[in-house]
């Protein structure tokens, strides 16, 4: 028994500092009254008052992403917590942890269609990976500690406590986090060695071999980074990433192809079409990887580490799966492949790469920046160029659309944890209050969100919380006055109508940035771009820098919806060779 | 309910019973049903009850159909729902056996009347319930039987169903 009892409010807290949280980000509200109540009277946690609900739950994610650790959110009931349903779907679909507490209304109201009465967990079911609502104090402590250990472990996601207001003023006993064994939810961490084995024998056999990794890499934390760097070394392979793993191997190395999918390298795209053996690491076959799904990579023999086995078999049938978490299966990948002694055939790989080598001459990236306006990829490769080789850290987030795959495609990552974007859900509005996130992590580094003018505009309101902490965030606008990748599918998949895609009426973004009490800056020619980046970079404060760049530049290379890997357009010439499919034109 | 009810699998389809054995905890029959629902699975059956009292443990049997991809993605997806104990794939884990009760009502007289209860007979289905217009049979049985004896009483004067789906227990003595 313990011996002080404290109230529902206090044991969140308590639990908190367990688990050892310092900082949440939230919003208060009626139904969390007592909580906020609570976190006034202590210090061990830090509250960042967000100015959406939304913006909270994409800085917690910010913050976890960047640190690999869990986010935790505090939002009232009703509105509160429906804002933060499209955050708490991005994190599931990202693999992002977690812990989200809402308010409810007091239990007896439950179910009477009390004032901001919703029902949270009946919501926000299929977008968490668990929620619980909590009707006793009792089972407070065992939820919050429970919550936190769901959220991390297996494949991370978000995790909500509903918690009535009642519930959050009740006396109760604290228990601290134990070494728990959770009855039912185990996931399994070890892959099973003989599948490990017969995976090694395939790469050892292989021709013209590709590891394909992705977000899985960078979840399981610094270490399965490192081995998967020591691996394709030690193979002499090709490795390309998704969008989700950027920085989990680094760009500069030569075995690196680039990204694949959609808009990823045209030698990672064709090499991944043409291999024999390929090795998927925490991955998972999504519809922008793989393009049409009858014509991907029909030679291959495929192997897939994944710690969810739901994502195995889900969308490619693989011939070896291993379920397990990426660092422990890699460890001992590695391990068998040393000590089999046997090495790949080195001339068929020498041959391979020559292939490889004859795709990359192809310089799918490039692009021509001649003349006073602004190539938006030009102005990525300036901003990577630079922020590379400064002693402060650099970290990338993204809003959705154009400006996110140039920032992929340009900005060069090197390290995991270091860039932040909405892969799997896409949601614009994301970047900014990501870089919330990020900089309230890690408060030394340059933080720099790349957005398009349509994007920011989603969550502009999280200025007002960067200028409240003093945050010193960078926004870098890629402004073509479009939303750009609507824009662009307009012109490739409906010609060229541009219905509703284009913004009149923009703010003076300038003008914004000084109203909310940052600084802003602006490029409108090419000669202006490097001074307004080294500004920028130089600030103190925080800076919106609104690039004004081409207006009818798209992005390429691009794999069109409902074609092949080795479909792929080039540039804007390449377009009128074959027109996108019916079946092609359904798919988003 | 959630999922499409549908009739009979296609071609490339099997017909699958799995067993889900999970903590008797609110919203868990949500959880499964949302699964099936948003993810767009068949439901053909499912039926739930708590059977450990102690262990505060229920049991729920879903009849569904998919391709044997769609089948293993079924039970990957159960897998990783947190209060799940234990999902089993009836149908391709060994031999089980499988029942079914249905309440069927029919209305009539005269020559319907006693062909009814004759092909009840047949069906070793029970009267539970008789006025002089009417009877409530109790008919107990693999799914297909339930379909046939309800196909016959349909021209004797059928105005209502009730079933409860399919409920399977595999065969020997192990537990699930």
């Amino acid at each position: 028994m313990a011996e002080k009892q404290y109230n529902g409010s206090e044991i969140v807290i308590k639990a908190l500092a367990d688990q050892g949280v310092d900082v949440i980000f939230g919003y208060p509200g009626g139904a969390v009254l007592p909580i906020y109540d609570a976190l006034h009277q202590q210090n061990s946690v830090r509250h960042i008052l967000v100015r959406q609900e939304g913006g909270a739950v994409h800085a917690a994610e910010g913050y976890a992403r960047s640190t690999g650790k869990v986010g935790v959110v505090l939002v009232t009931s009703g509105p509160g917590a429906t804002n933060a349903v499209t955050g708490l779907t991005d994190a599931l679909m990202d693999s992002i942890p977690l812990v989200c507490i809402t308010g409810q209304v007091p239990t007896h109201l439950i179910g009477n269609d009390a004032f901001q009465e919703c029902d949270t967990t009946g919501i926000t079911r299929p977008c968490t990976k668990h929620n619980y609502l909590v009707k006793d104090v009792a089972d407070l402590p065992r939820v919050m500690h429970e919550a936190f250990h769901v959220a991390r472990s297996g494949r991370p996601g978000p995790v909500l406590i509903d918690l009535p207001k009642d519930v959050a003023m009740a006396m109760g006993d604290y228990t601290p986090p134990a070494k728990i064994k959770h009855r039912t939810y185990q996931p399994k961490v070890k892959g099973d060695l003989s599948a490990i084995k017969d995976a090694v024998e395939l790469l050892q056999g292989a021709k013209k071999p590709i590891i394909y990794a992705g977000g899985g890499v960078i979840n399981s934390g610094d270490k399965a980074s490192k081995l998967l760097g020591d691996l394709v070394h030690m193979t002499g392979f090709p490795c390309t990433l998704t969008l989700m793993g950027l920085g989990a191997f680094p760009a500069d190395d030569k075995q690196f192809v680039g990204m694949l999918g959609m808009h990823g390298t045209y030698e990672a795209n064709w090499a991944m079409h043409d291999c024999d053996v390929m090795l998927c690491v925490g991955a998972r076959f999504d519809d922008r990887i793989t393009g049409r799904l009858d014509a991907f990579s029909p030679n291959s023999k495929k192997i897939h580490i994944d710690i969810d086995a739901s994502s195995i078999n889900k969308n490619v049938p693989v011939d070896v799966p291993i379920i397990g978490d990426v660092a422990h299966v890699l460890e001992d990948m590695i391990k068998i492949y040393k000590s089999k002694q046997v090495k790949p055939d080195a001339k068929a790989l020498a041959n391979w790469w020559k292939q490889i080598d004859q795709w990359r001459s192809k310089k799918s990236l490039s692009f021509v920046q001649a003349g006073d306006t602004i190539k938006p990829q030009h102005a990525i490769e300036r901003l990577y160029q630079l922020t590379k080789g400064r002693k402060q850290e650099t970290y990338i987030t993204t809003e959705v659309g154009q400006h996110q795959m140039w920032a992929a495609q340009h900005f060069h990552f090197q390290k995991p944890n270091r860039w932040m974007t909405s892969g799997g859900l896409g949601t614009m509005g994301y970047g900014l209050p990501a870089a919330v996130g990020v900089q309230i992590a890690h408060p030394d580094a340059l933080v720099i969100d790349i957005a398009g003018e349509a994007s920011i505009l989603m969550n502009i309101q999280e200025m007002s919380t960067i200028c409240q902490y003093r945050l010193p965030v960078k926004v870098f606008i890629l402004n073509n006055q479009y939303m750009g990748m609507v824009r662009q599918w307009q012109e490739l998949l409906h010609g060229g109508r541009y219905s509703e895609s284009y913004m009149d009426s923009l703010p003076d973004f300038v003008k914004l940035a000084e109203a909310f009490g940052g600084v802003g800056m602006r490029a409108t020619k090419t000669s202006e771009l490097d001074d307004v980046i080294k500004e920028m970079i130089a600030c103190p404060k925080s800076v919106i820098a609104d690039i004004c760049v081409d207006q009818k530049e798209n992005v390429f290379p691009m794999i069109p919806s409902g074609a092949a890997h080795n479909e792929m357009l080039l540039g804007p010439e390449d377009k009128a060779a074959k027109p996108v499919s019916e079946e092609g034109m359904v798919l988003v | 309910m959630g999922g499409t009810v549908a009739v009979s699998a296609k071609p490339d389809e099997i017909e699958t019973i799995i067993a889900v054995l999970v903590d008797n905890e609110p919203g868990v029959l949500a959880r499964v049903v949302g699964l099936f629902s948003g993810r767009g699975y068949n439901i053909e059956s499912l039926t739930v009850a708590e059977v450990s009292d102690a262990k505060h443990q229920s049991r729920i049997t879903i009849a569904t159909s998919g391709t044997p991809m769609i089948i293993d993605q079924i039970k990957a997806q159960l897998g990783r729902l947190v209060p799940i104990h234990k999902v089993s794939d009836l149908t391709k884990d060994g031999p089980h056996v499988e029942r079914e009760l249905a309440l069927v009502k029919v209305a009539n007289k005269d020559d319907k009347r006693v062909e009814s209860l004759r092909i009840a007979d047949i069906f070793r289905a029970r009267a539970l319930d008789t006025t002089t217009e009417s009877f409530v049979f109790e008919v107990v049985g693999a799914t297909k039987k339930i379909d046939a004896f309800i196909d016959l009483m349909r021209p004797l004067g059928l105005v209502d169903v009730s079933r409860t789906g399919v409920v399977a227990i595999a065969r020997g003595k192990e537990a699930m």
